[in-house]
């Protein structure tokens, strides 16, 4: 409780103190939480440095907002009961915006959009049964996707399924292919990758601006992108900041350093040189 | 407090049990076996088997299970040739490379509890066996094996217990028992504290109910400490 009422105090005095001026203010620092496991959105570098398209753009959203900044390492399936214990301030962790999400935390417009899309080896007859299809969204019922989701069905039945835990890729294989899949929960998806090289699953479960970079690396040669892609729904809105429910007015600084950042095409130039394809939400 | 969401998440949990008791049955049973032959030669007269059930020993022990869990699953299917060997039937499934891991690890712990047991059946009893004419296997079945058991039966009760909290390791190779359920719950809910909660309540329930079945098992290897029955006396009012 006094954790919680704290920083209001402290922000209400600032605020009377200096009449007009922005309860968030300069002095303040900005701790913003990543996974720094999701190349090439954030990954630890071998000098152990945190890198990556979120990282870069963090820096950027900062300089916009005229606030110092430090990112740090979190892991990924605790990143949010983190933030909401007050550990760091926002996540910027490849984190799509979903309605179940909502419930807990904030969420800044979306500076990245990107599908989910499945990986295969080469080897395997799925790559051959389920070639790379088109993107269809899950924000409605639509007899396309229906069909789409139902040709995945059929070439992955009895198949084990890979995704990282607590992500919008396990809870579509949870909510679409549960009967038919065996799903197995990976804490990170470099473990899903090693496990597909090694042949203990079928199949893995990730963001398409996951996957393009690594299939371009040696370490992704044996594998290729298969089936119908997908976006929306389960997979949510785009990648967004994730906040405190009670940070209102640093949402509003993120809301707009991300709409400057968008529309001066910074976010652009990122993400070509991170992703090598434009992931500016549309 | 979300009573509900609580017992919701509890049946939820409970799922994972079935899982928890096969890794922990089986481990332990596997490992007991391990332990008992590792033990046997460590207290053999040959230096060479000697040395190598103390080098397995010494390894087990000094590394931490989470580091072995790693190597078994992801470290071993790095290799091509294991991959291709008949080996592969079990290391592909986690289920396998979890039981081998905990197989292993209780194995080393187990076999110096297994030793200290052994070695600390008092001479005296051993001699008396002897006395009364027995020797080898005769000897060690009737006299050394149930005095060491009972013994050492304190720390492998410790060592059980290990067993049963060592299982939520599996999780981390994609085995969905109490701790892998809590985390995908925790993904769907973002409910840490409740759900880590329920399944710590879950863990201690199942260590409760164990350490009784041992305390049992003690009590009832223990014919000689339990005070005597009473003696059935005559009735005072009888006799005068």
């Amino acid at each position: 409780m006094i954790k919680r009422t704290l920083p209001i105090l402290a922000a209400l005095a600032a605020a009377v103190l200096f009449a007009g001026a922005p309860a968030f203010g300069q002095a303040k620092k900005v701790k913003i939480a990543t996974e720094g496991a999701y190349a090439p959105w954030n990954f630890t570098d071998a000098s152990g440095k945190l890198a990556g398209f979120e990282v870069d753009l963090a820096a950027e959203l900062c300089k916009r907002m005229k606030v110092e900044c430090e990112v740090i390492a979190q892991d990924w399936d605790g990143i949010i009961p983190a933030l909401n214990a007050g550990k760091y301030d926002a996540i910027m962790a490849g984190m799509s915006i979903t309605e179940k999400r909502r419930e807990v935390i904030n969420f800044s417009n979306p500076y990245a959009a990107t599908p989910a899309v499945m990986v295969v080896l080469k080897s395997s007859p799925i790559a051959k049964a389920l070639p790379l299809g088109d993107t269809y969204s899950l924000n409605k019922t639509t007899p396309e996707a229906d069909k789409a989701i139902a040709a995945v069905k059929v070439a992955l039945k009895g198949k084990a399924v890979g995704a990282q835990v607590s992500t919008t890729h396990a809870n579509f294989l949870e909510t679409y292919l549960k009967s038919e899949v065996e799903i197995r929960p990976y804490k990170t998806t470099e473990q899903h990758d090693l496990d597909l090289t090694a042949g203990r699953i079928d199949a893995a479960l990730a963001a398409m601006s996951y996957w393009k970079p690594l299939l371009d690396k040696p370490e992704g040669k044996d594998m290729v992108m298969v089936g119908p892609s997908f976006t929306g729904g389960v997979f949510g809105s785009g990648v967004g900041i994730g906040m405190r429910k009670a940070d209102g007015s640093l949402l509003a600084e993120f809301n707009k350093a991300v709409a400057e950042a968008t529309a001066d095409g910074t976010i652009k130039k990122l993400s070509m040189q991170w992703f090598k394809f434009d992931t500016t939400p549309q | 407090m979300d009573l509900p969401f609580l017992w919701n998440t509890a049946r939820e949990l409970i799922a994972g049990v079935p899982l928890m008791f096969q890794l922990v049955s089986l481990s332990l049973a596997l490992g007991l076996v391990l332990a008992t032959l590792v033990a046997l030669v460590r207290l053999s007269p040959w230096p060479v088997l000697s040395g190598v059930a103390y080098g397995y020993v010494y390894v087990f022990r000094g590394t931490p299970l989470l580091v072995q869990v790693f190597l078994i699953y992801y470290g071993l299917g790095q290799f091509e040739w294991i991959r291709e060997s008949f080996l592969w039937i079990f290391l592909r499934q986690p289920y396998w490379c979890a039981i081998l891991a905990l197989t292993l690890n209780t194995g080393a712990y187990g076999s110096e509890i297994i030793r200290g047991g052994l070695q600390a059946v008092p001479w005296g009893q051993v001699e008396a066996g002897r006395a009364c004419g027995m020797s080898g296997w005769l000897l060690f079945r009737r006299i050394t094996l149930p005095i060491a058991v009972r013994q050492a039966l304190p720390a492998y009760g410790n060592e059980m217990i290990l067993m049963v909290k060592a299982t939520s390791l599996a999780s981390i190779i994609t085995m969905l028992e109490i701790t892998g359920i809590a985390q995908r719950l925790i993904s769907q809910t973002y409910r840490a504290i409740e759900i880590l909660l329920v399944a710590g309540a879950i863990y201690l329930l199942i260590n409760f109910l164990l350490t009784r079945a041992v305390k049992a098992l003690e009590h009832w290897l223990s014919p000689h400490l339990r005070d005597a029955p009473a003696p059935v006396l005559p009735n005072a009012a009888l006799v005068h």
